[in-house]
Formats: C-alpha cells, structure tokens, sequence
C-alpha cells in the first residue's frame, strides 16, 4: 500500500490519466477521487464516462483532460458500453490482433447509475463482464443544478421536489445501490468516500485486480448544489461518515466488513447544517424530519454491524 | 460457382455473419428478428465462428455494447425488429454521429400501437434521418449479398457510417428460398478484417471519443458525416463490382424491371418487388407497357440516377408500406422529390399497403397497373390497397 506522498505523486504530472485544465466547479471532489482511482490501476485504463460532470467538465471539443483512452456514449449505457469494450478486448486479444492487459473502467454520477442506467448495470453485472464501475454520488442530478435521482436522501430539497409550505422535501429514503449491487453475487463492491485517500485507493484496487465485475460507491459532496463553502468538501464527506450517513465498508466475495466504524457517532444535524438542501428541516415543524432520519441512520447502521457480526455470506 | 441451401431470410443473414465472423455479435430477441441470433449462437456454441458474443438484457444496451465494442477496435455487428430499433433510438443516433461503421440487420416489422409482429417498413422509415446507410432486400440471396457489401462499404475510410440492412419480417426472414452461399475463403478475403486504426484500446496513442462540442464545432462535424455519407455512392460501386467478381451479379443502386417501353411504373421497396414483377409479367401478357423499379439504397438516396432512369416514364405508381402521418409517405417523398428537376415529369400516386403483414396480391399491383394507365390520378391523395372500406 503506497503512502499518500506516493498517491499524490502518481495522480499529479504530466503522466498522470488525467491531467490539469478541466473545468470542474471550485472545491469539486471528482476531481480527487477520479485521480485516486485511476492511481489504483497498475494496468492501462480504459475509462467509460456516462452523461454527467465528469464527461462535461473533461472534454470540451478541441480540447480533453484525459490522458488514457476514455469515451462517452449517453447517459444511461455506460456499463453496456463498457460490456462491448471487454467484449472487443477479448476477441481482438484471442484473435492475436492486440496484446498487453488493461482495466476497463466505466464512471457515472448517481442519476445515470441508481436512475436512467441501472438496467444496464444490472445487465453488465449479472454477465460478469471484468470491469469496474465507480459512480461518483452527490445525490441528485447536479450537473443540471440539483434534480432529484434515487440517490436523493430523504428531507432533501431539491428542484424537482422542493421544500414547501405542505413538503419536506424528498419524502422517500435512497436506494441502498450496493446492497442491490451486491446482490448479484459480484466479487467485489466498496462504498467509500472522497475524503479518504487511502480507503478509497485500496478499494479501488481491489476492484480492479478482483475477477469479474466491481462496484465502487463514492460519495461526493456538491459544493454547487448542496450549496456550502467550497473549502468545506471533505469536511462534509468526512462528517458523512462520522454520522453514519454514509459507511464505509464493502463486501468481498460476499462478505460484510465495516472499514471504520466511528466510536461516538455524531449527530445527523451536524452533517445536515450548512447545507441549502437541508436548510428547512430547522424551521419549526420541520424537527420531526430530523429525528425520523437519526432513526433510520441508527437502524440502519444496526443492521449494517448484524451483517457484518453474521459473517453470512451475501 | 457456390453451394445451393435452402434457408430462410434470417439464416441467410446468419450465414453471413457467420462467414464474417465479426470479433463481437451483441444480440437481444425480438420476434422477427430472433431466429438470426438464434443461428448464430448456435455457430459460437459449436464452434463453428470465435465472434465474442454478448447477450444483453435489451436493446438499448444492444446498440450501446456494439459501439462500445467498435470504438475499441472490433467489428461488430447486431440485428433488431421494430420496437427494438425503436428502443434503441437513441444510440442509433449517436452511432453515425461517432462515426462507428456497424452493420445489423434490420427484420422489418409494424411498430407499435397497436401492437403486431408483422412487416411494415415503419420501423425503418424513423430512422432514414439519423445517418445510417439503408439498403434493402427483396429475398433471402440479397439478404445474404447485401450483408457482406455493407460490411466493406460501412467500413471504408471514406464512408465510416454505419448500415442497415433491411429484409421483410416473416415474408423473408421466415420464408424458405434456395440461397447460393458462396465460397468461405473468398468471401473472408472479400470481407478482410477492420483496422485498427482508431482503437480505442491502442492504449499507447489515448484518445478521448464523444467529447462534449457545443455550437463553436458542432455543426462542422454533422457537415462532415453528410460529406462521408455522399462518398457512399462510389463505395458502393467500387464494392459492387468487386463482389460482383465473386457473385456475377451486379450491384446497382436500384433495380428496374421491364422499364425501358414501359407507360407506367411501380416502385416498391423489398419482398412486395417480387409480387409486383409476376404483376408486371402478367399485364405485359395482355399487352400493357408497364414495368417496376425497387429501391435497394434508399439511404444515401440516388436521386439523380432515380431521375435518370425515370425520365422517359409517363404515370409513377410508388407503393409505401408505411406512413408518414400527415404529410407524404416517406418512398412516395424520395421520387417526388427526386422527379423534381424534370421538365416534363411523370404523373404520380401514392399508394400505402401491407401494414402490420397484410398480404398485397398480384392482381392488386395489376389493378395499380390499370388505374395509373387510365390517368384517373390523384397525386395529392394516398390511396389504399387492401384496405376495408
């Protein structure tokens, strides 16, 4: 395991897969996270972008940041595109037309993952095709200036279900996507989150170098849309996690490890504060928002520890 | 000289792909479509082809796995019907706008509502805008030919551009003809492999393909697909002849029966050319001057030689099996247009028949025949064959 001195060598430079000159917002975690997992890869990358932040902030034609082959499709295929990209490598490797290995892996934000591709994903997965998805997500369609997806958490504000005076916003929890990834009996799926380096590189490594498909979740605060301080994104990242919002942890072959379990969990209020989205949960007749999310944090952090203690397989 | 089988318009269109043995075959069934992905698996399960083959869990995932397969470096190919053109629109756009020379074959099939799984060219006709090239067949032989003259036209580097190529549902993909396949060895030669030249897993030159281009570039690049896509002409006739010396068979843009005298003319697309030519046998038989003209590139669409070869014709008959709902129909559209420039034009009628798979008889395209010949035309006006009144 290479130190962060040694990462943050190898995603920086003119060597690195992607370069400098994107057009990111300021304070974006993408940027860092792509960088960590395209580090993780001892193999060239092949990556696959679906509709989103990343493929609008990389390329903007004549230009491009990426330094390693990458393409983009649609919103919603980029696992089926990333099916016919292993596909192609294998023939073209058994046909003796191409040699050397490579990674191959295909990148969405939340609504082209949980939403508008996860057909595709599921179709990927279930074939086995050997590729990695990561998805990057900042729970909501941010790039089109924060739209609801199935990754919005419940008491969300966003544009298409907004706060009123009848609505508290997102009345529905999220899709547990890795749970429902996992499902599909793949070797290998980790959650992690922006501000841990390390967790995030050893997780994406272990996606790339397991035998068959992978899934990486990395949660990715949106300093435009969540609307804070763009100094503050991986405070938020790391109060995520702090608070049990978003765990870290993965299933390996089927198994449940929890990577960091936080001795003195903090208050969801104190991951929700400062942030547009949530603003109104702190108006008065709102307070009842907050304590049904604590709860459905704490029992699902509860059966997150049962998982983990069974040893069950997934 | 090749060897004779007896197959149908689906395993004609399987025997190509197996002489072609493409590096990756995506497939997704839809009824007519499925008996082509049906023959072929059975090729990959017996060995008989090394085509990496992906079976995906629909269509839009179908023409997504066959771009991202082309974009890597492979020869793919694939085949869909109706709702599952439909389904795949949208990356059916994207295709040609990416330059990626696919080939699938189309079963032409009604589309949706209501629902039937029977031929009508409506699937195809939602698509002539969005840049693939379209070529059409009337039996199971030209299925089997067009085919392997697709895969060279869509992949040379003048044209880059993806091809349909269409065959009737059922009428001919499930119908049994006697199919000459011609010999294995030639027609790999014919057919050779794609290059390499822009894989995107040449990993050691990266490239970054379908950037974000905003108004600054955009139009630039849909310039230069129609640029490619008039380069498909001398393509194809340089393709043509070159399988022509495999085949002995000819390979022009259109096919003309019986036309040269002719004082009244047909034009119908695929299977119902067949139907028409008995048609136009048997009114020749009772002394009536009239002839057909089927469209087999209809997509880049020849308009000059159309004209060309019209220009003598007094009264055009053209038979859509599809509508384009307010407005012309889409054949009957083409030769309008394309008799445009003549001094003296032909008269002309719109006719629609055969949709969802009703059957079109030889004594309706004679009745055609007689009502073009007696000048009582109504060029404004589609009229109906076979239909309740």
């Amino acid at each position: 395991m290479p130190t962060l001195q040694e990462i943050a060598l190898k995603t920086s430079g003119a060597d690195a897969r992607i370069v400098s000159g994107h057009r990111m917002c300021s304070g974006c975690g993408i940027g860092s996270l792509i960088k960590t997992v395209l580090a993780a890869s001892d193999k060239p990358v092949i990556v696959i972008s679906a509709t989103g932040c990343l493929e609008v902030v990389t390329t903007i034609y004549p230009f491009t940041a990426w330094n390693t082959p990458w393409m983009h499709v649609t919103f919603e295929n980029a696992a089926s595109v990333a099916s016919g990209v292993e596909a192609a490598y294998k023939a073209l490797k058994r046909r003796g037309r191409i040699d050397g290995d490579v990674n191959i892996l295909a990148v969405g934000g939340d609504g082209g993952t949980y939403d508008i591709g996860f057909q595709a994903l599921s179709g990927a997965l279930e074939r086995g095709h050997k590729f990695m998805y990561l998805v990057y997500d900042n729970e909501g369609y941010m790039n089109t200036g924060n739209q609801r997806s199935g990754a919005t958490p419940f008491g969300a504000s966003t544009t298409t279900v907004p706060a009123g005076k009848v609505s508290f916003g997102k009345p529905q929890w999220r899709k547990n996507l890795v749970e429902i990834v996992a499902a599909h009996r793949i070797p290998y799926v980790g959650q992690a989150a922006v501000h841990n380096t390390l967790d995030l590189y050893k997780k994406a490594q272990k996606g790339f170098n397991a035998d068959g498909p992978t899934v990486l979740a990395v949660l990715q605060p949106c300093t435009t849309n969540w609307s804070f301080d763009s100094a503050l994104t991986m405070q938020y990242s790391k109060l995520a996690v702090e608070t049990n919002f978003w765990p870290l942890y993965e299933i390996e072959n089927g198994v449940v490890h929890i990577n960091t379990k936080p001795s003195n969990r903090k208050p969801i209020e104190e991951f929700l504060k400062g942030q547009t989205r949530f603003r109104h949960l702190f108006k008065p007749g709102n307070e009842h928002v907050i304590v049904e999310m604590q709860k459905m944090i704490d029992d699902e952090w509860v059966r997150l520890l049962k998982l983990e203690e069974s040893g069950i397989q997934f | 000289m090749g060897v004779k089988k007896a197959i149908t318009g689906a395993q004609a269109a399987a025997e190509a792909m197996r002489q072609i043995n493409p590096d990756v075959v995506v497939a997704y069934p839809i009824t007519p479509q499925t008996p082509i992905v049906e023959e072929f698996a059975e090729y990959v399960a017996d060995g008989i082809v090394d085509t990496e083959m992906v079976p995906v869990e629909s269509e839009h995932s179908a023409m997504s796995a066959a771009v991202g397969a082309e974009t890597a470096g492979a020869r793919a190919m694939s085949a869909t019907s109706s709702q599952g053109l439909a389904l795949m629109w949208e990356v059916v756009a994207v295709t040609p706008g990416l330059r990626l020379p696919i080939v699938i074959s189309l079963v032409n099939r009604a589309l949706s509502a209501p629902i039937n799984i029977h031929c009508d060219h409506s699937d195809v006709m939602g698509v002539t805008t969005v840049g693939w090239i379209q070529i059409f067949s009337e039996n199971a032989q030209e299925v089997y030919e067009n085919l392997l003259l697709a895969i060279r036209v869509a992949e040379d580097k003048r044209v880059q551009l993806p091809a349909m190529v269409n065959q009737d549902g059922f009428i001919t993909s499930h119908a049994v003809e006697p199919v000459e396949i011609f010999d294995d060895a030639l027609v790999r030669k014919f057919v050779g492999v794609r290059s390499l030249d822009r894989a995107l897993l040449d990993v050691e030159h990266p490239k970054s393909v379908g950037p974000l281009v905003l108004p600054d570039y955009y139009f630039e690049f849909k310039r230069a697909q129609e640029e490619a896509m008039s380069k498909v002409f001398e393509v194809y006739r340089e393709v043509g002849t070159e399988l022509s010396a495999i085949t002995g068979k000819q390979y022009p843009f259109f096919e003309t029966y019986r036309t040269d005298d002719a004082e009244a003319v047909v034009v119908v697309l695929n299977s119902a050319a067949g139907t028409a030519k008995a048609a136009v046998d048997a009114a020749r038989a009772q002394g009536k001057k009239v002839g057909m003209l089927k469209p087999i590139l209809f997509r880049p669409f020849p308009y000059s030689e159309v004209r060309d070869a019209l220009r003598h014709v007094p009264v055009l008959g053209v038979l859509d099996r599809s509508m384009d709902f307010g407005a012309y129909a889409p054949v009957y559209s083409e030769f309008r247009n394309a008799l445009w420039e003549l001094d003296k034009r032909p008269a002309l009628q719109s006719y629609i028949y055969g949709l969802g798979g009703r059957d079109i008889m030889t004594t309706e395209i004679e009745a055609v025949f007689e009502e073009l010949l007696s000048g009582k035309l109504d060029p404004e006006h589609q009229r109906y064959i076979g239909l309740r009144g």
